[in-house]
């Protein structure tokens, strides 16, 4: 079989459904929800918190630390086991490496800003929605940003490259890789860029532009999440 | 609109959008130059007035700053004063002379919870902060004291403008038609103390209404009617 078709008859450079929400959480300083397909990501900024162990705090600027967990319920099929794992330990650092360049934090001087990031339903691509949501987060709790962060998986199945990968894609066994790649337009810098599966060079190239082109598109929505927030009802 | 600027007056914009272009425009609060381009760096409202472009943030929590009047919590007693809990991770000292200007005979812990017992909530003056963790509180000047029973209402701090209004006339409007003694702290603790528990949760209402709509112009009047229509 070739794949010349998307198994959800999408075309190949076409994302899922995107939708954003702001404030989702009333208690949290700044909140967002974000939806791409069936992952949905709720993220939730606390901020600015005493941090300890004492020697973690900085003088010149806040820590901050991020949480990526995928609720009990929230897989396809098995229950998902709650607690920290090695994998959402991973995913919380490498989330915390995607969002600090363009965080400006010196006002939050020996303190924490704590993000909570909650999967309540997977359907591959969580830490991409992860990202997206922590990013409204973020900006709705009026920490000083740069840039909005937005983060698309891309995946290359047999020869096609392919936008915004389901978790039917991503189980493929005749050759599958996936990329995410968490991205500034404005600064025009990749923050995130992690692969899983072979790829040759040209290949990676085609990922990059392509994934470059879904953040655009992810990025209108979050802009407009944000300013919905505050439209006259 | 003038040329090089990329938003209008009062537009909502979020962080990273450019907002004018060329050397002619300086950057204000919450305004990065990046190259020659501005950037907003929060999401609020432009205010551009001839070449200054700054950004007024319609979301953020409260940073404590010298001079400011806050509302807080006693947290805890020590020898040499209280700690008071403004809603911030690190509490204040208010230290026992920066209480009052006449001596205060204290001797142990009963004289002090005469003047100030622990949950008992202040307004005090914030007359010194180093780097966000040590933060130094006075009621030494007018107007700062315990205060008696009523209720605290949180609201978000970028909102205390809106609540107070120009001159006062929001936070007049209040008292008037409520009849409640309402307090504003810079930290976005409202507390106010009624004849009645209806007056006090109409106040509440309006206070919480004003949090919301207070981007919208127009207030004001909006508030003004909300009161008419309830009375």
């Amino acid at each position: 079989m070739v794949y010349d078709k998307r198994f959800d008859g999408r075309k190949f450079d076409q994302l899922r459904e995107v939708d954003a929400k702001i404030g989702v959480i009333p208690n949290a300083t700044g909140s967002a929800m974000f939806r791409i397909g069936k992952t949905i990501a709720i993220a939730a900024v606390y901020a600015p918190k005493p941090l300890f162990p004492q020697f973690l705090q900085n003088d010149e600027r806040g820590v901050l630390k991020c949480e990526y967990n995928m609720v009990a319920f929230s897989g396809s099929g098995e229950r998902v086991r709650p607690g920290p794992s090695r994998r959402s330990k991973e995913l919380s650092l490498v989330i915390e490496k995607a969002l600090m360049p363009v965080l400006d934090l010196k006002e939050y001087a020996n303190c924490a800003v704590d993000v909570n990031i909650e999967l309540v339903q997977t359907d591959a691509g969580t830490r991409c929605a992860g990202i997206c949501a922590a990013s409204l987060a973020l900006a709705d709790a009026g920490i000083s940003m740069s840039d909005l962060i937005s983060a698309v998986a891309v995946g290359r199945i047999e020869d096609k490259i392919v936008l915004d990968v389901n978790k039917e894609e991503e189980d493929y066994e005749k050759g599958m890789a996936d990329i995410a790649v968490a991205y500034s337009l404005r600064l025009d810098k990749i923050t995130l860029l992690q692969a899983d599966g072979e790829l040759t060079k040209e290949q990676l190239k085609r990922v990059i532009e392509m994934a470059k082109f879904g953040c655009n598109k992810i990025r209108e929505v979050q802009i407009k999440a944000l300013k919905d927030k505050f439209m006259v009802k | 609109m003038v040329d090089g600027v990329l938003v209008l007056d009062k537009e909502i914009v979020v962080p990273g959008q450019e907002l004018a272009e060329g050397m002619d425009f300086l950057p204000g609060s919450n305004v990065l130059r990046d190259g020659n381009k501005l950037i907003a760096t929060k999401l609020g409202l432009v205010q551009i007035s001839n070449r200054l472009v700054k950004l007024v943030p319609l979301v953020g929590g409260y940073f404590p700053k010298k001079g400011d009047m806050v509302i807080g919590k006693i947290a805890s007693i020590s020898t040499s004063g209280w700690r008071v809990d403004f809603g911030w991770p690190f509490e204040a000292l208010l230290s026992i002379r920066e209480v009052s200007n006449s001596y205060i005979p204290v001797n142990g812990i009963e004289d002090m919870i005469k003047i100030y017992n622990f949950d008992d909530a202040v307004i005090v003056l914030i007359i010194n902060v180093f780097g966000n963790k040590i933060i130094d509180v006075s009621t030494k000047a007018p107007g700062l004291r315990k205060l008696g029973p009523g209720r605290l209402v949180k609201i978000e701090a970028s909102k205390v403008p809106r609540v107070i209004g120009k001159q006062g006339s929001m936070i007049n409007m209040i008292k008037e038609y409520t009849n409640c003694k309402v307090l504003v702290g810079q930290n976005g603790l409202v507390w106010l103390s009624g004849p009645d528990i209806e007056s006090e949760l109409l106040a509440v209402k309006v206070i919480k209404k004003i949090e919301d709509e207070s981007h919208v112009s127009g207030l004001t009047d909006r508030i003004k009617a909300f009161f008419e229509e309830k009375k």
